[in-house]
């Protein structure tokens, strides 16, 4: 192992982190909705959600992302490797956190919701205010294993050909005629970068999770 | 839509030729991988050191690095250290490495919602070690396992999707085939998503049915 492989994997480093955060962003704040559909009071409107959430989650990743890169592209939209691992990843994640959503909301007493009624508090104040802050940090530690897990996920990008680590590794690979050390660095590389995640949420988690109410 | 029809019946033999590769791969890294997930379970518990290390070690690899990069691991960087396998044997070693690494903590997480006194009580009536895990721990453990494994094991016909990168002719192979030969990307995609939620889908829907029918008497 050169330094000047080493070099070209970890130049995968950014291009791995920028797209594990671009498709936690999507998923994050499209789940919102999403999760908020699969609770509606409306049959149709949770028969959608539960079918959207249900596909996203039967497919696999790697035909999601050919799907939206080879499939997509006809010649109407162009997207770069990027913006459809992106896209891909986005609203795989977006399924997921629904879920992990619902799962949190119903880890929230009632007595929550029904006291925000009580007061009289008007529906946008009861979730901004009470029930939002709360679930974020009930969710908080499925998120952070989910958003590792997509870490990992985000190496699928590669046989579209962003240059994250993953791809840096088979270029490397194949250049070189090397694969032992390269995949086991590359490999090395993806749990280097959970370490943070997973450090970071059970800090977090530890200082938030006080503030839920019982 | 006619013709689209046309299209997915006349390359439906070949797409589900590779869906037979991709359960089939599935199938034997899970036959290999759940009861390496049990071995390891029992080896991160022991009361040995070395023992505890290795599988501690083996369970972090296996969760922590890409399920892609293992198999390409196993692929294209074994022949290095003098090991050259065919794609489906590689496939097998790297998802049953996975499979074994996760059902680990699964089994872990099962055999920790067995009470002690279970294992206390069984002590006292005299039954050693491995009677005690036989008969005793094991049957209560794995039956709280049940569901997660079973929803797991959905998951990795998923990741056997990744197959694709060290050329085993599954399921996303034939459609990438199909399609860079007719161009038609798009239909021959949908086609092997669709094959796919007609497996997953009703899986899904089954595995939480029987959460929801276990969780009723816990």
């Amino acid at each position: 192992m050169t330094q000047d492989m080493l070099l070209t994997m970890v130049s995968g480093v950014p291009w791995t982190i920028a797209l594990t955060a671009v498709a936690l962003l999507i998923g994050v704040v499209l789940g919102i909705p999403l999760c908020a559909m699969r609770m509606s009071k409306l049959v149709v409107l949770r028969m959608v959600a539960n079918t959207l959430i249900l596909t996203l989650r039967a497919i696999p990743p790697i035909v999601w992302l050919f799907f939206i890169f080879f499939g997509l592209d006809t010649g109407y939209v162009s997207l770069n490797p990027f913006q459809a691992a992106a896209i891909g990843l986005g609203l795989i994640t977006a399924a997921n956190m629904a879920e992990i959503y619902r799962g949190a909301m119903s880890a929230i007493h009632s007595g929550q919701s029904e006291a925000s009624m009580a007061l009289g508090l008007s529906t946008y104040h009861r979730f901004f205010d009470v029930l939002g802050p709360q679930l974020f940090r009930v969710a908080l530690p499925s998120a952070a294993s989910y958003a590792i897990g997509l870490l990992k996920d985000s190496a699928i990008a590669s046989t579209i050909g962003v240059h994250e680590i993953a791809f840096e590794a088979s270029h490397v690979s194949q250049r070189t005629f090397r694969g032992l050390d390269v995949y086991a660095v590359a490999g090395l590389l993806y749990i280097l970068l959970s370490l943070p995640i997973a450090w970071a949420s059970r800090w977090a988690d530890l200082h938030l999770r006080a503030r839920v109410a019982r | 839509m006619n013709d689209l029809v046309d299209f997915w019946l006349e390359h439906l033999p070949a797409m589900l030729d590779g869906l037979m590769v991709s359960v089939q791969v599935t199938g034997v890294s899970l036959a290999i991988g759940v009861p390496l997930g049990l071995l390891l379970a029992l080896a991160v518990q022991s009361r040995s050191k070395p023992m505890r290390g290795i599988a501690i070690v083996v369970v972090e690899v296996g969760r922590g690095a890409p399920a892609l990069i293992l198999l390409q691991f196993t692929y294209f960087g074994l022949p290095n250290a003098g090991l050259s396998l065919d794609s489906f044997s590689s496939a097998v070693i790297a998802l049953a490495w996975c499979t074994g690494a996760y059902t680990s903590e699964i089994i872990r997480a099962g055999l920790e919602a067995v009470p002690h006194g279970q294992k206390e009580a069984a002590e006292a009536i005299g039954l050693n070690h491995l009677d005690a895990l036989r008969y005793v721990i094991l049957p209560q453990a794995l039956r709280v396992s049940v569901p997660a494994l079973l929803g797991f094991s959905i998951l990795m016909l998923q990741a056997s999707s990744l197959c694709f990168a060290i050329a085993l002719p599954e399921l996303v192979s034939q459609a990438y085939l199909i399609g860079s030969t007719t161009f038609r990307y798009m239909p021959i995609l949908v086609l092997a998503g669709l094959l796919y939620a007609a497996i997953c889908i009703p899986a899904t829907i089954a595995v939480s049915a029987l959460e929801r029918k276990l969780g009723a008497h816990a």
